[in-house]
């Protein structure tokens, strides 16, 4: 396949009708925390365990979605959403509460643009009227899973990142419908592995994958940076933003600095000891939906270019000494014409 | 051999952006944390003498009640912060190994208390008990074989 190839076009560009984001207490203390719709007082959610708390969240945040324009769940005509949890538990359970027609997906990270791709293609070929497109994730789960047990008392090297406590969701609709933004073209990513094997350094191993379908989107939808006001990559942290910055100049992309964010970077105060940033398949979905598209609606931003990207690891192939792959999906996503 | 190149190249760049761990701060932090809780330890110790304690049951005396305020910090969640401070400063002593397993025991108690508790309580704890048990014999070994030669 040609490298324009992985591009797709969205011709009767679906819309995005409502946005929802609810995130936990220490991102609602960073930068963000006015803007998601609801930041949680405590994280546990009055579950039984972490797990259960992820998927209540992500329960909260689907339906809230709905409920902003009206609508009841049980018109949702599709929830295509992923987490970092094994077997996408916090997915399944909040699908199985949700009781829509659900699809479980997996980019880690790179989740939340995925199941917006996959929505997209749901709505613009036809298929569905709507679909919830969701992603999650949790600190305590992301912790337990793939690192330490909580009150162990370790220290993270600085290109450690913090898997942030927040869930997104958007509704993607028929282009008829009133919309905040609209979904007009993508791409689909390709796993790129730089032989990154360093579980604590997340941003190294998923900014070639970022490179690699920014590059592949620009030559498949004939753009440059000068067309989109803003490019939002998930959750490289500042260490994997510059990496990337670089990477971007040697195939001759000179981004400015301040159009290209990371919304991993730019989650947390400096002083809130995240090292490296946020990370997290909820971190680009609650940005998005709390910042990007409210920015949009405002006309603030009138087309953007949000790239979300997943290290695909796993316990296990991080200690059978496996390098860590990397993915990224772009989507873009622009406002309505002003008349 | 080309990709071999493409990514020591990239392993370069990687490495030239990335910030090393303060290494100055740390070990001032984690000798002045550490050697703190040794002079606890020892103070304990001599607590140990001055109830009449032997030569025996006076590090159990002091072993006991360091394990416990680390595994009591460990449950009040103040330990953690801790070792974010102090690093290997507070790992290494006993209440760091009283840590390790009482954080996975918190951890895993939700999945059980046979698989989850049970199972995974030396998670964390299992290896220094099974290479420092195992290099122990080995050190008793050669101790007893020079003994014989000797």
């Amino acid at each position: 396949m040609t490298e324009s190839g992985r591009s797709i076009f969205f011709s009767s560009k679906p819309s995005i009708s409502a946005c929802a984001s609810i995130a936990g207490p220490k991102e609602g203390k960073g930068r963000f925390g006015d803007l998601f719709d609801i930041v949680l007082e405590e994280d546990l959610l009055g579950q039984i365990s972490w797990e259960m708390g992820e998927s209540e969240m992500l329960r909260r945040t689907a339906e809230l979605c709905c409920k902003k324009i009206g609508l009841s769940i049980s018109d949702a005509e599709a929830f295509l959403s992923g987490d970092l949890n094994n077997q996408i538990i916090a997915s399944t359970f909040a699908a199985r509460a949700l009781e829509v027609p659900f699809f479980g997906l997996y980019g880690a990270c790179s989740t939340f643009v995925e199941s917006l791709l996959l929505g997209a293609m749901l709505v613009d070929g036809g298929y569905r009227k709507n679909a919830l497109c969701a992603a999650s994730s949790h600190f305590c789960t992301a912790e337990r899973q793939f690192r330490y047990p909580l009150e162990l008392g370790t220290q993270r090297p600085p290109s450690a990142q913090w898997t942030a406590t927040a869930a997104g969701a958007v509704l993607v609709s028929h282009s008829s419908a009133k919309s905040i933004a609209r979904i007009t073209a993508g791409t689909i990513g390709k796993v790129v592995d730089r032989h990154i094997k360093d579980a604590n350094h997340m941003g190294a191993a998923m900014a070639p994958a970022v490179c690699d379908t920014i590059c592949a989107h620009f030559k498949g939808t004939n753009t440059t940076h000068k067309d989109y006001d803003l490019i939002a990559t998930g959750d490289l942290g500042w260490i994997g933003k510059n990496i990337l910055m670089e990477l971007l100049k040697e195939h001759d992309l000179q981004i400015p600095d301040e159009k290209l964010i990371d919304c991993g970077a730019s989650m947390y105060y400096a002083e809130q000891d995240t090292h490296a940033g946020g990370s997290g398949a909820g971190c680009i979905a609650a940005v998005t939906c709390a910042k990007l598209l409210r920015e949009i609606e405002d006309s603030r931003l009138k087309r953007i270019l949000i790239v979300g990207s997943g290290a695909l690891l796993s316990w296990t192939s991080s200690q059978q000494g496996e390098s860590i792959p990397g993915i990224a999906y772009a989507a873009v996503l622009e406002g309505e014409p002003n008349e | 051999m080309k990709s071999d190149m493409h990514n020591q190249k990239y392993d370069e760049l990687v490495k030239k952006m990335t910030p090393n761990s303060r290494m100055l701060r740390g070990y001032v932090r984690a000798f002045w944390v550490g050697g703190t809780i040794c002079c606890i330890g020892q103070a304990l110790n001599l607590l140990g003498n001055a109830l009449e304690l032997t030569v025996m049951t006076s590090p159990m005396f002091t072993s006991m009640v360091l394990i416990f305020i680390g595994t009591t910090l460990t449950g009040f969640g103040v330990y953690d912060r801790i070792g974010r401070y102090a690093g290997a400063g507070s790992i290494v002593p006993i209440t760091g190994f009283a840590n390790s397993i009482a954080a996975s025991a918190i951890e895993f108690r939700r999945e059980g208390l046979i698989l989850g508790l049970g199972s995974r309580l030396f998670a964390v704890a299992g290896p220094v008990l099974a290479y420092g048990i195992s290099s122990s014999i080995l050190a008793g070994l050669i101790h007893w074989g020079l003994g014989r030669i000797g």
